[in-house]
């Protein structure tokens, strides 16, 4: 019999291989680009930071008006990252999980935040809440500040991060579907045993990565908390804001060290990303 | 434990799945439902688990004489096997099996030692007990088909369900396991019911045969009573291949075909009458058995037995299934001409004249 003929030595080749240059070429621009955008800028921001030595950095970031924008960014995220992720799974469950009038509608109003600009969020607020807004006569009344404020900025922060737990969770639960729930159900599980045992088990790398994407958000807001801030220093400034003001000032280390903070963070923020991505194949 | 179904109707919407089903599971039987897609069987199937609801005010549902409809899923303890398993991904084997265990409330928990006990035991069941570390995605077809069934026997079901059991397997793995599920069902003896559009696997493995079309029941019985006397047209035609022909019966013959041949009927009347290709015996010249006269279309040998398309004098094309050593006999060529000997007939009179 016949051996098959098996493809030649110089037919091994993928068709799909470029030349050696190509690739080199194409590595090249892709590191000069990045390097040039992203590295040097992030560089930057920790040598204008550290300009003038560490004990001016250490001053900047001590400042109390400074401290109090730390403050302030962290207590914000404490309120609006464990809510969103809340409403989020809740919002996630209900349209992956069930049929209903009116869901479509629902998955494009989540959406809603990322489609309008965080200026229109913050104004939205004002609007609602501001001395002329629709409630502002009542909320005066009864003493209640929430517009330049801290419940304003908190409640900018929610809507603006709103989506990020919903979206990442929406596309893997409706992968999944309910067999598995109602595996449970005829099992014996009731409602909650279901829930904690199996959905929320099930996603629960999705989830941890959509609380990261929001919290990062959440820290890092200008645009719509600018708006419903007031810019009242050491009260209802958040660090981006803070890092604004005092750049307008030209007092350039102490933004940079603030900003050199938000910075961390990102890069913190990057590096638990990119471990759930390993972690959840 | 016996099931019995009184009139469920359910509709999805306009669409009616089940009309005025009743039927009756008696203890320790193994029944198929049998169906093509669309006939209602899974749903049927959901409704006796508890997943879906019959429509209100249509019938009961009640397991050894206690009136189920108004149990919740959970309560009604039935084992239920999902068609593409639904084993929770994210537990290993053995959490898998343990989950109807460990949800239980407090009070009715068994201990961890005793949850080890029965899990092991359920895994051996299923010949399954080396894998107990493994998570779902690291096993075969087969293996978590056994995954699926060793978690729903765990919460010792009053009846056990399930939804096309062999349907995602390949034709090798299937052979073997419902042999082995025959085999499983015989020593467990729970009441169960299985969903397949396959008759080879109804008939192979049920004690009992339910025949579902269109949301209604067409016929309820052993295997052979299905196949061998079928109470509809339809029961005739989905339980095997059948060739079809339109005719015309007297009192004591039926005639089709350009032929005449014996026959029971009682009835006169049009007719359908229906030949399985099995039972369609070729020969080279008349032998005096009556037959009519058809030209070979087609000659293929399909694995043990071979078909033969013909085309009868009459204009129809029927097929018919014999030995290799019959049809090496008979030398058959493609547009030869033969005799066709129909050895057994079905007749189905179309409305009843006295």
């Amino acid at each position: 019999m016949a051996a098959p003929t098996g493809p030649t030595p110089a037919a091994t080749r993928s068709a799909v291989t470029e030349p050696a240059w190509i690739k080199w070429l194409l590595i090249a621009v892709s590191i000069g680009f990045l390097g040039a955008f992203l590295f040097v800028p992030l560089v930057s921001v920790f040598t204008e930071a550290l300009r003038k030595g560490f004990g001016a950095y250490l001053d900047g970031v001590r400042d109390p008006s400074a401290l109090a924008a730390i403050t302030l960014t962290l207590v914000t995220a404490a309120i609006a990252v464990p809510l969103n992720l809340v409403f989020g799974v809740a919002a996630a469950w209900a349209i992956a999980k069930f049929r209903f009038p009116g869901r479509s509608v629902l998955v494009s109003l989540i959406d809603l935040p990322f489609a309008v600009s965080p200026v229109i969020s913050g104004l939205v607020f004002v609007l609602l809440f501001g001395l002329q807004g629709w409630l502002g006569p009542w909320l005066s009344r009864h003493d209640i500040s929430v517009v330049f404020a801290v419940p304003g900025i908190v409640l900018a922060t929610l809507f603006v991060t709103f989506p990020f737990v919903a979206r990442e969770l929406i596309p893997l639960m409706q992968e999944q579907g309910t067999e598995e729930e109602q595996a449970a159900l005829v099992l014996g599980a009731g409602g909650w045993q279901t829930f904690w045992r199996v959905t929320l088990p099930n996603v629960k790398w999705a989830l941890l990565y959509g609380v990261i994407l929001c919290n990062a958000r959440a820290m890092g807001e200008f645009g719509a908390v600018s708006v419903v801030s007031g810019h009242i220093r050491g009260q209802t400034n958040t660090m981006p804001l803070h890092v604004e003001i005092l750049y307008n000032e030209y007092n350039f280390v102490a933004a940079f060290a603030v900003a050199s903070l938000l910075t961390l963070l990102a890069l913190v923020t990057l590096g638990l990303k990119s471990l759930i991505e390993a972690r959840s194949l | 434990m016996s099931i019995e179904l009184t009139d469920i109707t359910k509709t999805f919407g306009s669409f009616v799945a089940l009309r005025n089903v009743s039927l009756t599971v008696p203890d320790g039987e193994l029944v198929a439902l049998l169906g093509p897609s669309g006939s209602g069987k899974t749903t049927l199937l959901r409704i006796i688990a508890g997943l879906e609801q019959p429509d209100p005010g249509s019938g009961s549902i009640r397991f050894h004489d206690e009136d189920v409809a108004g149990h919740r899923v959970g309560h009604r303890r039935v084992g239920f096997v999902f068609q593409h398993y639904a084993l929770f991904r994210h537990m290993s084997v053995f959490e898998n099996v343990a989950f109807g265990l460990r949800v239980r409330p407090r009070a009715a928990r068994p201990s961890e030692h005793e949850i080890r006990t029965k899990v092991g035991s359920l895994l051996r069941l299923v010949q399954l007990d080396g894998l107990s570390d493994r998570q779902p995605h690291h096993l075969s077809g087969g293996q978590r088909q056994r995954v699926a069934l060793a978690r729903a026997l765990a919460i010792e079901p009053r009846v056990l369900l399930l939804d096309e059991p062999f349907g995602a397997l390949d034709a090798k793995v299937r052979q073997e396991l419902r042999r082995w599920l025959r085999r499983l069902h015989d020593e467990l003896n729970v009441s169960s019911v299985f969903v397949t559009h396959d008759q080879d696997e109804a008939l192979e493995v049920a004690d009992r045969v339910v025949v579902m079309n269109q949301g209604g029941v067409e016929q309820v019985g052993c295997p052979d009573e299905v196949f061998h006397r079928p109470r509809t047209e339809f029961v005739m035609s989905f339980l095997g291949n059948v060739n079809r022909f339109r005719g015309r019966a007297e009192v004591g013959r039926v005639s089709f075909a350009n032929v005449a041949v014996e026959h029971d009927s009682a009835l006169a009347g049009d007719a359908s009458v229906f030949v399985r290709p099995q039972d369609v015996e070729i020969e080279t010249t008349p032998n005096g058995a009556p037959g009519f006269k058809a030209t070979v279309l087609r000659v293929h040998s399909a694995g043990p037995s071979v078909q033969v398309e013909l085309l009868a004098e009459s204009g129809e094309t029927l097929l018919a299934e014999l030995s290799h050593e019959r049809c090496g006999a008979l030398d058959l060529r493609r547009g030869g001409s033969v005799v066709v000997v129909p050895r057994r007939v079905k007749v189905f009179v179309d409305r009843r004249e006295a």
